[in-house]
């Protein structure tokens, strides 16, 4: 189960603004998920390591050499905001 | 031109009986004539392509794909109209091996669904009934190979979003062993999931689209290079081959009779080329969709972190201060079903949550990789149905997010043990094509693609006219 | 009678790794540079980009391991730390968690935690009214730094006092500098010190709330702020009140600290291993590649010089803290290796005069200095003398030998004619020999002074000393 109140914290976490409603409905749908998906609470899983890679490959280290930058005209192609030479975003001290 | 598989068209071009640019004309008419909403975006003209063995058969590619100076959008609305500055390793070394681009496929948004109805730009119909869902995430690809408007194309597959979407409109799809094709330039759902892989017409497409995409990128460091060079198939036979069937899986109450049926009818033709049906046990693939809910929507929740509003996409509300900026661009940008999936990925991941929900699923995934090891010693492949079910309406599930999870049932198990699977149509129900799955160990795509090619011959199976 | 308090204190550094290329991609490193010229999808984040591990980064953090006696992972593994902030283009730092690149350690006194490496942030200059977004005040980012690679170096809380601080902090970023890992630079933000403070009770075993003090960008300002943040936490213990575990920012203009809670709540970092990232798995070749690249560190010259050469322990840190030192210490040994001490006391005396130069690059030749230490040591000349001829060197260089023949600035010997001066000193210095013999030897500096003058302070001041008693019948 996963009420109003941790909804709201979770997006917040996110970043996600949620209307009433959706807050309501994301209430009602991830605790039907989460109730499905608890069922690992089920098996005995004591000693068995977790995976995060199924194949095994380690290293893969990349040698220190540099590799040509965007132009930044390139990079900035995209941007919402720019003042020509950097992204422009509303302050975090603001 | 159109009715010839991809393989057939390349041979042609290399003949010289039709010329590359025909075919891609030929293709790029259809691909903009598309009524089922297959397509985002189709190129105007044929690009430079390199001059392999490909020959020029052009190819669609999911939207997810970044390609440099092309709309690249994963199929949301966050990224709409989105010209990313590169293309990904896979498009690219397609392009090299004279695969030049047709266009980019509708999708699932950020390639998270199972029905294409969640793509930020309208849902794609299925060829076989335009009532009915395509399947996804890959659902645009699917649709516009079994519709002719693309002679193969690319997609990808998290949970089963190549081989789900391939069944339900009855052509090939592959998903390779995790690592074998780059993911570098692929607007990524689940890193650790996520893979590449080709959706064709048929077993021998497959084969000849995966011989090209495969190998080591630098720009991807879980990536490897595939043992075994990738041969085209030819054996009509299965002689010594055991498969393996988990029935106490297969028991599920949501499996439909017709599938069922389907499914029964393939392995009694493998026995008839010579192959072995065996029962085997995966004990824990009943817990495999639970653990996949947890790690993809994990990943997912994070990698989408990164759709901030800062630096390219949508920008909502910037004046109102940078918390606003964030969350109303995410509000706005994000369909439901992201939504749903971040914040479940975000609560798993929360402070208090990790042990008991990702800890235990990267637990869980350990052993359904071990219960694959196991079956495999007394298999060499492992058959399912791909779906648990035909082709379902559009709208049918939009409102029960966990029955639309559940049509991933067969598939999530090899895609959490990284394992390659194929998916080729065996017959139909209710007018609807049924999808075969086969999977075998880290690498085995050429016992696959053999094993497919000889059950996709004695099939027979009919595809969508597609000609005229 | 008021509580005596003992301070605690951790200090986590940040150390910007020197390679050519970021941690995670190929752009090449800048400083200075326009914005945004160092950028590509990697860095920038955007869709579909992955990160590949840079060797050299590895490397020096390897090498960094080795240097402070750390022990090094056979395997470890980078984490995602999630949270939102303009300047961190993912949404999440790739850094590491449990399982960080080295473990324990210890650098003088102090003893490391771990040592892991992570990527920078990029910049972000906030250009207020003039760059309002529709009258709310705007920052520019500039991706250049961000991805650079850092090594975050975080020590246990031994740590005593603000000096303490300040004085080993100096310790690491010439041991950082020796293995030439970083530019090691506080004001150009390649090394950057946090430190957690908290205060007990003198004596007491159990540890107060510790406060995280951020960024402080020069050694002074890590003493001065770590001074007010122990006198800030006194005052509210003595007042009764608590210290709150917070975040704080010393101002050095004001000295004042201020906090940098923000209305947020607490972070939820939501760590998890980086899936588009593999295992480091620590090969023999990788080891033995770092190893031989770790030259002979501060701590292990010092222990050297004390033990093998007999310095005393002030020469040894003085001359071990700076390497350019040591090894010019080392060049004037290999031609004059009998008195160590002296020629350590003799190259302090150069470096002084050189302000913080290196000598290697002045006009002493490491041989005149040698040959200098031996003209002490065979009396040839005085302390004093030796000073001019030192002042001479750095000036204009040459031999020492020539310089104290050319100028006379041998040493007068014990002879009649320092006897007779002794003599004219006591006559022209009535008053101080009569006090002398009541018994008042420190009346004896206008004789000496005398002296000197005469023998532009060529005479031995022991040898006219006893001249004095002698010739006053002492």
């Amino acid at each position: 189960m996963i009420d109003r109140e941790q909804v709201l914290h979770v997006a917040r976490l996110a970043r996600l603004q949620l209307t009433d409603d959706e807050v309501e409905r994301m209430a009602g749908e991830l605790s039907a998920i989460l109730a499905h998906v608890e069922r690992i609470g089920e098996l005995d899983l004591e000693g068995v390591e977790p995976t995060s890679h199924v194949v095994e490959v380690s290293n893969a280290l990349r040698p220190d050499e540099p590799r040509p930058s965007l132009p930044r005209e390139v990079a900035l192609a995209n941007a919402p905001d720019t003042d020509g030479e950097g992204f422009l975003v509303p302050s975090p001290q603001a | 031109m159109i009715e010839l598989t991809a393989k057939q068209l390349a041979d042609a071009i290399g003949r010289g009986d039709v010329s590359a640019a025909e075919a891609f004309d030929a293709y790029r008419e259809r691909a903009a004539a598309d009524d089922l909403n297959a397509y985002l975006w189709v190129a105007e003209e044929r690009p430079e392509a390199g001059a392999g063995p490909l020959n020029g058969v052009p190819l669609a590619v999911k939207d997810l794909f970044c390609t440099e100076g092309v709309p690249s959008q994963s199929g949301s609305r966050i990224l709409e109209g989105y010209r990313p500055p590169y293309t990904a390793t896979v498009v690219r070394r397609l392009a090299e091996a004279g695969a030049p681009l047709l266009g980019k496929t509708n999708q699932d948004e950020f390639a998270m669904g199972s029905s294409n109805e969640n793509s930020g730009f309208g849902p794609v119909r299925n060829p076989w009934d335009r009532e009915r869902v395509p399947g996804g995430s890959s659902g645009g690809s699917a649709a516009a190979v079994a519709a002719g408007s693309a002679p193969w194309a690319l997609g990808t597959d998290t949970g089963g979003s190549i081989r789900q979407p391939a069944a339900l409109c009855g052509i090939v799809g592959l998903k390779p062993t995790y690592g074998t094709v780059s993911r570098y330039g692929m607007i990524a759902f689940a890193s650790s999931l996520d893979q590449a892989g080709p959706l064709t017409r048929d077993v021998t497409d497959a084969a000849l689209l995966y011989a090209h995409m495969v190998g080591r990128d630098p720009c991807d460091s879980t990536s490897l290079e595939h043992p075994e060079a990738i041969a085209l198939p030819s054996s009509e036979r299965l002689d010594g081959l055991r498969i393996g069937v988990p029935r106490d899986a297969l028991a599920h109450e949501g499996v439909e009779p017709g599938v069922l049926a389907a499914f029964e009818a393939t392995l009694a033709r493998a026995e008839e080329l010579g192959a072995a049906v065996v029962d085997i046990a995966l004990p824990h693939a009943d817990h495999a969709l639970s653990a996949y809910y947890v790690i993809a929507p994990a990943e997912a929740s994070s990698n989408l972190a990164r759709f901030d509003g800062v630096r390219y996409g949508l920008r909502r509300d910037a004046d109102e201060g940078l918390l606003a900026m964030y969350t109303h661009t995410r509000h706005d940008g994000f369909g439901p079903e992201v939504k749903r999936r971040i914040l479940i990925g975000t609560y798993a991941l929360s402070s208090g949550y990790y042990d008991a929900y990702y800890g235990r699923a990267q637990q869980v995934r350990t052993r359904i990789a071990e219960d694959f090891r196991a079956a495999f010693r007394e298999c060499d492949l492992v058959a399912t149905p791909t779906s648990p079910t035909v082709a379902f309406k559009l709208g049918e599930r939009v409102d029960d997010p966990l029955a639309m999870y559940l049509g991933d049932l067969f598939t999530i198990p090899f895609s959490l043990a990284g394992l390659p699977a194929i998916s080729i149509p065996c017959g139909l129900s209710e007018g609807l094509p049924v999808g075969f799955q086969l999977g075998g160990p880290a690498f085995s795509e050429n016992r696959i693609l053999d094993a497919a090619y000889a059950l996709e011959q004695a099939i027979g199976f009919t595809p969508l006219e597609v000609g005229g | 009678m008021s509580t005596a308090y003992e301070p605690v204190i951790g200090l986590e550094i940040h150390v910007q790794l020197k390679t050519r290329t970021k941690m995670f991609c190929g752009c090449e490193l800048s400083f200075g540079d326009p914005p945004n010229v160092h950028t590509c999808p990697v860095c920038l984040g955007l869709p579909g980009a992955l990160p590949a591990v840079n060797a050299r980064a590895i490397h020096y953090g390897l090498m960094i391991g080795l240097a402070l006696g750390s022990e090094l992972a056979p395997r470890s593994v980078f984490h995602r730390k999630n949270y939102f902030y303009p300047d961190l283009p993912k949404g999440y730092q790739i850094s590491q968690y449990d399982l960080p690149l080295c473990r324990g350690g210890r650098l003088g006194d102090v003893r490391i935690h771990r040592v892991h490496l992570e990527e920078d942030a990029a910049k972000l200059v906030h250009v207020g009214e003039s760059g309002r977004i529709h009258g709310s005040d705007a920052s520019i980012v500039d991706f250049n730094r961000g991805g650079t690679p850092l090594a975050e170096i975080v020590t246990e809380p031994d740590i005593r006092s603000a000096e303490q601080a300040r004085d080993w902090l100096q310790l690491l970023r010439v041991t950082l500098r020796q293995l030439g890992v970083s530019d090691v630079n506080m004001e150009e933000g390649s090394l950057r010190c946090d430190a957690n403070i908290s205060i007990r009770p003198a004596g007491s075993d159990e540890l107060g709330t510790k406060t995280e003090l951020k960024n402080m960008n020069s050694f002074r300002f890590i003493e001065q702020g770590i001074k007010a943040e122990i006198e800030r936490q006194e005052a509210l213990l003595r007042a009764g009140e608590p210290v709150v575990q917070e975040t704080l920012h010393f101002d050095p203009r004001t000295g004042r600290i201020t906090s940098l809670r923000s209305k947020e709540e607490a972070h939820d970092y939501r760590y998890f291993p980086e899936p588009d990232l593999v295992p480091i798995d620590i090969t023999d070749e990788m080891l033995e590649a770092a190893r031989a690249e770790v030259p002979e560190l501060p701590a292990e010259r010092q222990e050297r010089y004390r033990t093998q050469l007999g310095l005393n322990e002030d020469s040894a840190k003085l001359l071990a803290d700076r390497v350019e030192l040591a090894e010019y210490f080392e060049s004037v040994l290999a031609v004059n290796g009998s008195e160590p001490q002296a020629v350590a006391n003799w190259v302090t005396e150069l470096a002084a005069r050189l302000d913080e130069g290196d000598p290697a690059a002045s006009k002493v030749e490491p041989g005149a200095l040698a040959a200098l230490v031996g003209l002490l040591s065979d009396k040839a000349i005085t302390v004093g003398a030796a000073r001019q001829v030192l002042d001479r060197l750095v000036a204009e260089g040459g031999d020492p030998k020539a310089i104290v023949e050319a100028e006379g600035l041998g040493a007068i010997g014990g002879g009649e004619e320092l006897a007779g001066l002794v003599a004219e000193a006591i006559a022209a210095n009535a008053d101080a020999a009569e006090k002398i013999k009541a018994g008042n030897m420190k009346a004896i500096g206008p004789i000496i002074g005398h002296v000197m003058k005469a023998t532009k302070g060529r005479a031995d001041g022991g040898e006219v000393t006893r001249l004095v008693r002698e010739q006053l019948g002492l």
